[in-house]
């Protein structure tokens, strides 16, 4: 079980990783933003939804598609604007969307996802799919309106949202700290009459159980959840970013907290094999470097299809 | 089976959604005050009572009502949202224009949004300058969104149930100063029309006006006070604006050859600069130079005879008119 999870976590790293290179080398161009060490979040949060449920992620959004069972194959082919990527090249890096694995897109507009789940869940109230919304966003999104207005929407009508703050410390570039007067952001929703949890993210157990009982929650219609995970993004806030902001030590010390570091840490003191630690590792950047050939083997997507899908 | 009901624009619109919610069964009606109150303009009264939990009142809270409206929809509803006036979509113009609009094309069809959103705008008098813009061109300048502006109580029916038809998000935008007006026959039950299309409300050969909205009566009156002058007008109401009939007006001013257009909205960058851009790009030859007539490029006062100063007369019609045709005399 713990394996399993080391292996979904280091699916999540290696494909960043992986996205990372290509985007250095050239077949990846724009803006991407990488989630290495917050895995555990979406991974935990993930295996506790249903086919049924709704997840809306944000920008920072591969780790999630993959842990919801998007093949990875179409994430790299969508970054490369192939014609096998999940939306054809239209969505790219920040902005695409896989409905059939339940992955109801990442959204480029900080907190815009918020209302979105609200809706999903709303029409979960009338077709019998006792569905449950999980919107992801970061601690910055927390000062955005729509995020504030989506959680009393939520909570005034009942509905089965649950909303998830991986609060990795940077409001983008800026210390979360500085552009709040009230540090735990949990309190926000707690004010609005949501049941809220701090975590520390990094802990799959603590992710699983909350977002178990928010989902659970949700489906028995008992209304909205709010989750704020607490973990750490250990890289960039975008590739390229020069991270100047950051106070001395501070990696270092997130790099021992951060959860693939703290798993192999257990396994290793559980008494798993070095080995079968290790073939997570190697299996998951095999997966994904067969991934991301395939991906740049596909065909472009065509511009003679551009101006398709406007309209109905 | 159709039938002849005499309705004034509340009620013709009272009736698309009662019509659209008796038969649609995935279609919502939520907005601020709509449910219990049945609307500050009393459009929605009734419905609530009548189609219950599909009927709902909202927080003030825009940008959760249409980003909700954008989830339920990729989700097999069919919301109709009513913001209550134009001017406070500016603060959710992120769940429009980024999302809405974005989501059929980014994800290749695999995700829609089939979702009306009812609002009303223009001057009335008093009205506040927050209360009395016209922006149709914020929301025609952003592909992916349909826009329809009816007018009379037979329009504001056929045009409603055809938006909320359609698949694709749809902005339909009424006039406040017009829903209690007079009652007109109105068929309703007929077969829901598609999206689009204009109605020719005068049939000329001197000139073409192209309008839409609440000013079109302003305009009509100008035509028929010419009319007496042996004056023939050509007026085409655009009742939908995306998709807008260029071709009707193309084929109208080349038989013209003179062209105005009218409409409430700020003259720069309003959708009357669109309409003389394509009948230019056409080639279409023109007696004259083409004429528009809007708002004065102003904020909006609430004085009425301030605000009256601004915004086109029916004098102001006329006027342009005579000097059209006069121009293109030789």
């Amino acid at each position: 079980m713990k394996l399993d999870d080391l292996l979904s976590m280091w699916r999540i790293r290696a494909l960043e990783e992986k996205i990372r290179d290509l985007r250095l080398e050239g077949p990846i161009v724009g803006s991407v933003h990488l989630a290495n060490g917050q895995e555990s979040v979406a991974v935990g949060a993930c295996s506790q939804l249903r086919p049924q449920d709704a997840l809306y992620a944000t920008y920072r959004g591969h780790g999630w598609a993959v842990a919801r069972g998007v093949p990875p194959r179409e994430i790299f082919a969508e970054l490369m604007g192939r014609v096998t990527g999940v939306n054809g090249g239209r969505g790219g890096s920040a902005h695409f969307s896989a409905p059939q694995h339940g992955f109801h897109g990442e959204n480029s507009i900080v907190g815009a996802g918020a209302p979105i789940a609200v809706g999903a869940a709303l029409a979960g109230k009338y077709d019998g799919s006792r569905r449950a919304a999980m919107t992801v966003f970061g601690d910055g999104a927390i000062n955005q309106g729509a995020v504030a207005e989506a959680m009393n929407f939520a909570a005034a009508l009942g509905l089965g949202v649950v909303f998830v703050c991986e609060n990795n410390r940077y409001s983008e570039l800026t210390p979360i700290d500085d552009m709040v007067a009230e540090p735990d952001l949990s309190r926000r929703a707690s004010a609005l009459g949501i049941p809220a949890v701090r975590i520390d993210g990094n802990d799959l157990a603590q992710v699983r159980t909350a977002t178990r009982l928010a989902v659970e929650a949700a489906a028995a219609g008992r209304g909205p959840s709010f989750i704020e995970a607490h973990t750490q993004r250990i890289v960039g806030h975008y590739i390229g970013d020069s991270e100047q902001y950051r106070p001395a030590g501070e990696l270092e010390r997130d790099l021992v907290v951060e959860p693939i570091a703290r798993l192999t840490r257990e396994l290793l003191a559980d008494g798993v094999p070095t080995e079968s630690v290790e073939r997570c590792e190697r299996r998951a950047r095999e997966e994904m470097e067969t991934a991301a050939a395939a991906a740049l083997r596909d065909p472009l997507a065509d511009p003679a299809t551009a101006k398709e899908h406007l309209y109905a | 089976m159709p039938e002849i009901v005499k309705l004034n624009v509340g009620g013709a619109v009272n009736a698309a959604l009662a019509r659209a919610l008796d038969e649609m069964p995935e279609t919502l009606l939520y907005g601020e005050d709509v449910a219990l109150p049945g609307g500050v303009f009393g459009v929605t009264r009734g419905l609530q009572k009548r189609f219950g939990d599909r009927v709902f009142d909202t927080p003030i809270s825009e940008t959760a009502m249409l980003g909700a409206a954008v989830g339920a929809a990729s989700f097999g509803r069919r919301p109709i949202v009513e913001i209550m006036w134009i001017d406070f979509s500016l603060v959710a113009f992120d769940q429009i224009v980024n999302q809405a609009a974005n989501v059929r094309y980014v994800s290749e069809g695999r995700t829609t949004a089939p979702l009306t959103i009812r609002t009303q705008q223009g001057n009335a008098p008093g009205a506040c300058a927050q209360h009395s813009q016209n922006l149709e061109a914020l929301l025609l300048h952003v592909p992916g969104i349909r826009v329809a502006m009816p007018r009379t109580p037979q329009d504001s029916y056929d045009v409603l149930l055809a938006a909320i038809a359609s698949d694709d998000p749809t902005v339909v935008i009424e006039n406040r100063t017009l829903y209690a007006g007079s009652k007109e026959a109105v068929e309703i039950g007929g077969p829901v029309q598609p999206i689009g299309g204009h109605r020719r409300r005068r049939t000329g050969s001197d000139a073409t006006v192209v309008c839409w909205g609440a000013i079109t009566a302003k305009v009509l009156d100008a035509v028929d006070r010419l009319e007496g002058e042996g004056v023939s007008v050509d007026v085409i109401e655009a009742v939908w604006l995306n998709p807008f009939d260029t071709e009707v007006v193309l084929e109208s001013a080349a038989r013209t050859g003179r062209l105005l257009v009218v409409h409430e909205a700020a003259r720069t960058g309003g959708f009357g600069a669109e309409v003389l851009a394509r009948v230019a790009e056409s080639g279409v030859p023109l007696r004259t130079a083409p004429r528009r007539l809007g708002l004065a490029d102003s904020r909006i006062p609430s004085a009425p005879q301030l605000a009256a100063a601004l915004l086109p007369q029916t004098n102001d019609v006329e006027t342009a008119l005579r000097e059209l045709v006069a121009g293109g005399a030789a």
